[in-house]
């Protein structure tokens, strides 16, 4: 009797994984199938794609790519190296500040310390778009209208990369390192660059990518700040793209330009995904 | 925690200074970009101050009060285009919280035991990192309106009329909704499963030897012990969901078509910073600040009890 109540345990538990593979891959198929189509339509002819939708790829990708790139109205090669610049530096200067504010808070002792860890907790989560009309208003007596500066330079506060490193700290920076590097005669700045920054590797690391990823896709801020050709990232040359009329555009040059705006980022996140998955699971609620 | 740290002090004293050179930084550029702007923001929004279409030069500011809150309340949709949001909010956000719990139990199930999880994950979390913005202009494409458009040609060859999804208030509702969906419940399987991990594993071992049911153990043990979890991933979801705005811009050239109907705040509030009527631009910000503040005091009282470990279980 025992035996047979295991057998039919297993049997039902046999139908649970079944089940639950079905599901898993339906929701991935579900997940990459746009993408698909997009790949598909990115390597066909206009003339074809009216023609209604193959799930096999033509034979137009280079020429796609070709008319793409000497495309004057979109020119999505500077767009593409406009956005490396702007995403390479605020992801720099994000991860570098928010450790030096993380280990503020962490090594030293002073006044109001406990007010600033609090104060930065609180203001995590007030969106950035509700302060930006002063904002551009700044930008503007500044003088900083279209250039890459208030795109980047803001990132030196970036209470989420802070609250990520802050908690990385807890977990991996022992104080005691920070005071025998004292005894040894490191100066404070040192001690942080030079000692502390190569033990955050795996922080900074994760971040790097979250907050580059997160400004290569920005299309908010960037597209009231940005207003000449030469400027545009990509994402404010997708939204004029959107905004010509769709029967003048020529489909699979669109289809080309919408992988050239995705694909380094799906390229980056596929060779690096368990590494990112995890980073995932340790920025949200630990413990 | 660190400031459980107090004990040593004394020997930290002398280094105080230091503290406050490293903070330099970030708060120089916190207030510099975020607090002054925010100051502005609120300011204009008191003041008469936008550029007419036909001149060059700007109207204003000149102090009205709260004329600009008068003007958005009674004369703008502000309360049409808030239900929008919320509403495209809810049909991506009811999928995304079913679909995560059942793939987060089922990822970390032991009895379940399945392989290959990692690519399974690595594809679900992959469209969270997809620009929003080129994702709306590969769904516009797809769903575009002409009969032989991508998604209408493969209905019409699995036999079904072709659909025209974009010009109905559904079917743009609904394609938000996929979209905000697939964008997000990659990422909150990934949290509810870092929170299914961290459960005590005996407390359903004990159950499972008591004789409940999978289901019993998943309602009454796996669901209340992670319910803090929950009401994170929930709250910080409502914030992100009133912010939304790249996927229904591009998606409908920012007209939020049909009929306004995909019509987000932030994308109103877009259309008066763009059009350069700064001081309605203003009363929107106030507005969604002082909503996304009361929902982000909820988010800091969750980290702050977090933080203090144990207690969180049944303040929060």
């Amino acid at each position: 009797m025992m035996k047979g109540h295991l057998v039919k345990e297993s049997m039902s538990l046999k139908l649970w994984r079944a089940v639950s593979y079905i599901v898993l891959i339906f929701f991935s198929l579900l997940c990459l199938f746009f993408f698909f189509m997009l790949i598909i339509n990115s390597t066909r002819s206009h003339y074809q794609i009216q023609q209604g939708f193959d799930f096999l790829p033509g034979s137009n990708f280079i020429s796609n790519f070709k008319k793409v790139l000497s495309e004057d109205q979109f020119p999505i090669g500077t767009g593409l190296l406009n956005s490396l610049i702007v995403s390479g530096f605020t992801s720099v200067l994000a991860i570098y500040f928010s450790a030096m504010t993380a280990y503020a808070i962490h090594v030293y002792n002073f006044k109001g310390k406990k007010f600033m860890f609090n104060f930065i907790l609180l203001i995590m989560t007030v969106p950035t778009q509700v302060s930006a009309l002063g904002f551009v208003d700044l930008v503007n007596k500044m003088g900083m209208r279209n250039t890459f500066y208030p795109l980047i330079i803001p990132a030196i506060a970036s209470p989420v990369v802070f609250f990520f490193m802050k908690q990385y700290m807890d977990s991996s920076l022992p104080l005691e390192i920070i005071e025998a590097a004292r005894i040894d005669g490191s100066g404070e700045f040192r001690t942080f660059n030079q000692i502390v920054m190569p033990i955050m590797k795996p922080a900074l690391a994760v971040q790097a990518i979250f907050t580059f990823v997160g400004a290569w896709n920005n299309y908010f801020l960037p597209s009231l700040i940005i207003q000449t050709k030469d400027k545009k990232t990509v994402p404010i040359l997708i939204a004029n793209l959107r905004s010509k009329d769709w029967a003048s555009l020529d489909v699979g040059e669109v289809y080309m330009m919408i992988t050239l705006a995705i694909l380094p980022v799906m390229i980056v996140y596929f060779s690096l995904s368990k590494f990112i998955i995890a980073g995932v699971a340790l920025g949200g609620v630990k413990e | 925690m660190a400031f459980g740290k107090a004990k040593r002090k004394s020997k930290m004293v002398s280094y105080a200074k230091w503290g406050y050179i490293f903070l330099i930084p970030f708060v120089v550029a916190f207030i510099v970009f975020q607090l002054y702007p925010l100051f502005t923001t609120f300011y204009y929004s008191f003041f008469e101050y936008f550029k007419p279409q036909v001149s060059d030069t700007f109207v204003g500011p000149n102090f009205v009060g709260l004329e600009n809150y008068k003007t958005l309340f009674t004369n703008s949709k502000i309360l049409v285009y808030l239900k929008n949001t919320v509403i495209m909010w809810i049909l991506g956000f009811i999928p995304q919280i079913i679909i995560s719990l059942l793939f987060a139990y089922w990822f970390t199930n032991n009895r379940l035991n399945l392989k290959r999880t990692g690519i399974f994950k690595s594809i679900i979390y992959m469209p969270n990192l997809i620009m929003a913005s080129a994702f709306a202009m590969l769904m516009f494409s797809l769903f575009s309106n002409s009969d032989t458009g991508p998604i209408n040609s493969i209905l019409t060859m699995m036999g079904f009329s072709p659909i025209r999804a974009l010009d109905t208030v559904g079917g743009t509702w609904g394609v938000v909704a996929l979209m905000n969906f697939m964008m997000w419940f990659g990422n909150t399987t990934i949290l509810l499963m870092a929170a299914m991990m961290g459960l005590n594993y005996s407390l359903i071992e004990a159950a499972e030897i008591d004789g409940a049911s999978q289901l019993q153990i998943f309602f009454k043990i796996t669901l209340p012990l992670i319910k803090p979890v929950l009401i994170y991933v929930l709250i910080t979801s409502l914030i992100g969901g009133l912010q939304m705005f790249d996927v229904p811009q591009i998606l409908t050239n920012g007209k939020g078509s049909p009929n306004n109907s995909a019509m987000t705040v932030i994308m109103y509030l877009n259309l008066n910073l763009t059009s350069r009527n700064y001081g309605v631009a203003g009363a929107i910000s106030v507005f969604m600040f002082v909503i996304c503040s009361v929902f982000s005091l909820i988010v800091y009282y969750f980290f702050s009890r977090n933080s203090a470990s144990s207690s969180l279980r049944k303040k929060v």
